[in-house]
């Protein structure tokens, strides 16, 4: 139909990884005067045939449709896409197949506060930050009052912004990109910045955005703000689109897909160490009430690893460690026999352990378990692919329920009281 | 097919065109030219910001545009006029050398200020989608405002010599100047764009540049005049696109040099092949450099 605001059409984004930049201009030239004589463009194929390059399909023949109006989602694992498609929308990149046509004025977000320049003033900036955006001198003039009202720093409007607290840079960063006024507009969810007040601020305007019948693609991590400001989501997964419909739709059936994929897949992980001893899988068990691996914060689970050893050696001195990082990469905290003083035994060559979990101390979200083996101080066997862990929303503590990282990952059980004065007593 | 994929529309409201078609590559010859003249205030803003930014915290500010060129005439008329006594074709060698100088840097700035348009300019490049040729464009344009300063000093000097009596004649060539400004900036920013395309892949080319610009300065009759050079050699002397530039400039200014409306014009087609290449070239490159920066 004619209200079609972006038709994304079979696009795909293959990268070739590993040897670029690496390349030497007598091999392009090589393959320029190949060309010349006739044969196809080699850098399409390389990926396929494995050539002299290893390449990722970041995005393989993803194709919806966006109605005007609509305020859609975009969710998924890091490394499913999402960065790449914003990237094509934002024509910083180009597709390497397939289509995207656009509709009506385009703006897109992948960063706010492009293009400042320290020593020039706030004023100053404003305008060459709304050039660099797309928008006239006359646009920004017009919305000039707005945009300094919206950051709050009318007082400091003429310092030059290096002097700006990283606070008040970011507000005048965000309140330049919140008034540019396109029809269809492209976010990243890490435009919500700055303190926690403000971040209310940067969704409320978006929330204010989609509302004034606005075309907009919201990508995100948090769940919670994609359930909040879209009604309508799309799931990508590994470059292909996985699902779309309702946004409560597509979040649940992402959160199954972490209960659904418990276990990881250990053949195509790349791993180090001796190789002694090898896990040879990895899962979860007596998580949540599903089965599965979205946890209540608060709540127990097992973790499971099957492990192998060749028949002469000694396992007596076997120390597993499993790492947990949240989805920023940041290592939370470390879980090990070592720490527990748990000793093994005498261990079959091949068998399983169980580490066992009685209280989740995590706010909901995404998190990542790694493990690596030793024995003794010979690191035997470790992998870098994680096993997911989902933790969604329970009741560890008795008050508040709806955490979000404003107040830090971790929860710790503890207990208030008053107490009497020391004169009164 | 792609466009068989919307058969129910209406014919109607079928229509209005898309304003926007993301393609995995522009064919050669397509340009967004008209996208450039959308984007006029970012380039306005971008050499008001290049001039601004440039000098701020500075004592003397823009005066550094006038100090450059007149402590290298000097250094020149002292080192090459003086002590090593180079012809300078009988003219008064100051305003021979500091013609030279000022047109050359014109030149200079504009192939190496646009040579880094794709390394120099990632971060913003990385996030945000405008024009990429703004940014070289730009950067003509405000070195212009130098040239502007500078040639205005040349000028200052130049009614002085002439007042007291020196060997120089202006004449009606003057009026050429438009045309000799246009052929540096055209060879600038052809071999700079070049140049930075080129840059995404070889990063040798970045250190090449300013000391190849050097170098070439010492190729082109900037510190001595075209008549010095034995014939033998005159025509490796004159292939130089810069060189017709610099003489045509000399003579129209101080009455003296080699003036040759063959090799002007010679000049203006390498200009104009040197820049179709370069935006030709520049035009596929930032489509993809993102990858491979």
């Amino acid at each position: 139909m004619s209200d079609i605001a972006i038709s994304i059409e079979r696009l795909s984004k293959f990268y070739q990884l590993g040897t670029i930049g690496n390349r030497t201009l007598y091999q392009d030239l090589n393959r320029a005067w190949a060309r010349l004589r006739g044969r196809p463009d080699p850098i399409l194929k390389i990926g396929e045939r494995g050539g002299d390059g290893e390449g990722l399909w970041a995005l393989r023949d993803v194709d919806f449709k966006i109605k005007q109006g609509e305020v859609l989602g975009i969710i998924g694992r890091n490394g499913a896409g999402k960065s790449t498609l914003l990237k094509i929308l934002s024509r910083v990149t180009g597709p390497t197949s397939g289509a995207v046509k656009v509709r009506g004025r385009l703006a897109s977000l992948l960063e706010v506060g492009t293009g400042f320049h320290p020593d020039l003033t706030g004023r100053e900036n404003i305008y060459l930050n709304g050039a660099i955006l797309g928008m006239t001198r006359g646009e920004v003039r017009r919305k000039f009052d707005a945009i300094v009202a919206f950051a709050d720093v009318e007082k400091f409007i003429d310092t030059p912004v290096k002097r700006y607290s990283s606070g008040m840079y970011v507000r005048l960063a965000f309140a330049v990109a919140a008034h540019l006024d396109p029809e269809i507009l492209v976010i990243d969810e890490v435009l919500a910045v700055g303190d926690q007040a403000f971040q209310e601020k940067c969704l409320g305007k978006m929330g204010e955005i989609s509302r004034e019948g606005r075309t907009v693609l919201f990508v995100s991590h948090n769940l919670q703000s994609v359930w909040s400001l879209c009604p309508n989501s799309i799931w990508l997964d590994r470059g292909t689109l996985r699902a779309a419909g309702s946004s409560s739709e597509i979040i649940d059936q992402y959160r199954a897909s972490f209960s659904a994929q418990a276990g990881v897949a250990l053949d195509q992980v790349s791993r180090s160490g001796s190789g002694r001893v090898r896990i040879t899988g990895m899962r979860f068990e007596n998580a949540g009430e599903d089965g599965g691996t979205s946890v209540p914060c608060g709540k127990g689970f097992d973790v499971v690893l099957d492990y192998a050893a060749g028949a002469d050696v000694d396992l007596s001195q076997l120390e597993a460690y499993l790492h947990v990082s949240n989805d920023r990469q940041v290592r939370l905290f470390t879980l090990s026999n070592v720490f527990t003083r748990d000793r093994f035994g005498a261990l079959a060559p091949s068998g399983s352990l169980r580490c066992r979990v009685d209280e989740l101390p995590l706010i909901p979200g995404e998190y990542d378990i790694t493990v690596s083996v030793r024995l003794g101080i010979e690191p035997v066997d470790k992998f870098n692919s994680p096993l997911r862990l989902m933790v969604v929303e329970g009741k560890y503590l008795e008050g508040h329920q709806a955490f979000d990282r404003t107040w830090g990952t971790l929860l710790v059980k503890h207990k208030w009281a008053a107490e009497v004065p020391s004169a009164a007593r | 097919m792609t466009s068989a994929k919307m058969p129910d529309t209406p014919a109607a409201p079928d229509r209005e065109p898309w304003s926007l078609v993301i393609r995995p590559r522009r064919g050669w010859f397509e340009f967004n030219l008209d996208e450039l003249w959308r984007y006029r205030d970012l380039i306005v803003l971008f050499v008001w910001r290049d001039f601004v930014a440039q000098y701020k915290q500075t004592i003397l500010g823009p005066l550094w545009y006038i100090i450059q060129p007149l402590l290298m005439s000097l250094t020149f008329t002292v080192v090459f006029g003086r002590l090593a006594g180079m012809s300078t074709d009988g003219v008064n060698d100051f305003l021979f050398y500091m013609a030279g100088t000022v047109v050359w840097s014109y030149f200079a700035a504009c192939l190496t200020k646009t040579a880094n348009t794709f390394t120099g300019n990632v971060a913003i490049f990385g996030k945000v989608y405008f024009p990429r040729l703004i940014v070289p464009v730009s950067v003509l344009i405000s070195n212009l405002i130098a040239f502007a300063l500078q040639l205005a000093l040349f000028f200052a000097f130049l009614i002085y010599f002439v007042a007291s009596g020196a060997e120089v004649r202006p004449n009606a060539w003057l009026l050429s100047l438009p045309l000799l400004v246009l052929l540096m900036a055209a060879l600038g920013l052809g071999i700079g764009i070049i140049v930075s395309s080129l840059t995404t892949r070889y990063r040798d080319l970045q250190f090449l540049v300013t000391f190849g610009t050097q170098l070439l300065m010492f190729a082109t009759p900037v510190i001595y005049p075209l008549s010095s050079v034995p014939d033998k050699y005159r025509w490796l002397a004159v292939a130089n696109p810069m060189t017709p530039v610099i003489e045509t400039f000399r003579y129209a200014f101080l009455g003296n040099g080699t003036f040759d409306l063959t090799h002007l014009a010679y000049s203006g087609g390498a200009a104009a092949f040197v820049l179709l290449v370069g935006i030709l070239i520049f035009n596929r490159v930032e489509q993809t450099f993102m990858d491979t920066v």
